[in-house]
């Protein structure tokens, strides 16, 4: 597969069609090429948080300024940020896409087996959208997050398993 | 030096155009018993925050002095931002600590703030200038000029722990206030 043709860069392309002008976030192994790319091209800008719910205080401080924020990290840092999206993103009606890998999704190394089993839920319990991205409908699916991020103002989220971003 | 004088002190010093955010507890109820007004945002919860919103709003609007209003006990929480602050080195990043060694929202327990200087903290991540004053005379003098030179920028000012008595709740609805920020900040319509 050549560099042009893989999923992470049209991954990229759909979030900036999407109207996505602000990246930052937390590295995930899962979401490694598409971080690659944020990082090596200045136009992102790409964030390099040191915790996930710093990140998303950033994207806050982003979006009030009049950006359209996507924050990418790992599942085990999403529940870092329960509080920072309750009392910040959903209070103050911040949107946000999330971009969520997810680790513990079936057999993995042991410390993210509980935290595998429970991310849908612990979106469902926020309150926060999510998808899990489908390798041939993300761009469908980027869209429908991102009429949910703008009609109603709150952060959703794509749920992302290891191997779908190449 | 009492709080509530460094924050009326920094909120009449503050640039033509300059977007401020609050931290959460005394500082931002404080803050808003200055003034209130659609280039203030007050954070009302997410302790630890300020910080990060002021480094995405500060990347998101080079155009525009950004400052933040923040607390030991809040700086303490989120450390590593100050961090982020240095590596990104936002030139309009104008960090305020207001440090009375104590969380004040909470019954006045003891931070850490006394055995860590946070200014130095700063100053080793890699901010610009971090200095820290103890009295109103040198805050006097830290304030004149201080938006002059560029950021990222932290001025801590030492105060001693009480707070402005019968001080208000933030009334505005949260909604609100980032609607009329982003307005404010872009220049366009609230959302």
């Amino acid at each position: 597969m050549t560099e042009e043709a893989s999923t992470s860069g049209l991954f990229l392309d759909s979030l900036e069609a999407a109207g996505y002008d602000w990246f930052g976030g937390v590295p995930c192994s899962i979401l490694k090429h598409v971080i690659r790319r944020l990082e090596s091209e200045p136009r992102y800008d790409w964030l390099a948080a040191v915790r996930e719910d710093a990140a998303i205080g950033s994207a806050v401080g982003a979006w009030l300024g009049g950006r359209k924020p996507a924050v990418l990290m790992q599942n085990s840092g999403f529940t870092v940020c329960y509080n920072a999206l309750s009392a910040l993103s959903l209070l103050y009606r911040v949107p946000a896409l999330l971009v969520v890998s997810w680790r513990g999704d079936g057999p993995d190394a042991p410390e993210h087996i509980h935290t595998g089993a429970t991310t849908e839920t612990v979106f469902g319990t926020l309150g926060i959208p999510h998808l899990v991205l489908a390798p041939d409908r993300f761009d469908e699916q980027i869209r429908e997050m991102t009429s949910v991020v703008d009609r109603r103002r709150i952060p959703a989220a794509l749920l992302v398993r290891k191997g779908t971003l190449t | 030096m009492k709080c509530f004088d460094v924050v009326r002190r920094i909120a009449v010093s503050l640039p033509d155009r300059a977007l401020a955010v609050s931290c959460n507890g005394m500082i931002s109820r404080e803050f808003h018993e200055t003034g209130d007004g659609p280039d203030r945002f007050f954070m009302i919860g997410s302790m630890g925050l300020a910080s990060s919103i002021g480094l995405g709003l500060a990347t998101a609007r080079p155009d525009r002095t950004v400052v933040v209003l923040d607390g030991d006990g809040n700086v303490l929480m989120n450390l590593g931002t100050l961090a982020s602050i240095a590596a990104a080195g936002p030139t309009n990043l104008y960090h305020f600590v207001i440090d009375n060694r104590a969380y004040m929202s909470t019954g006045g327990q003891r931070t850490i703030s006394d055995r860590v200087p946070i200014e130095a903290v700063a100053r080793s991540c890699g901010y610009r200038r971090a200095v820290r004053v103890d009295a109103e005379r040198e805050l006097t003098d830290a304030l004149g000029g201080f938006f002059d030179e560029p950021g990222p920028a932290m001025l801590l000012c030492a105060v001693e722990p009480g707070n402005l008595a019968g001080v208000g709740r933030v009334k505005r609805s949260p909604d609100e206030i980032a609607a009329r920020f982003r307005a404010a900040a872009t220049g366009g319509e609230a959302p």
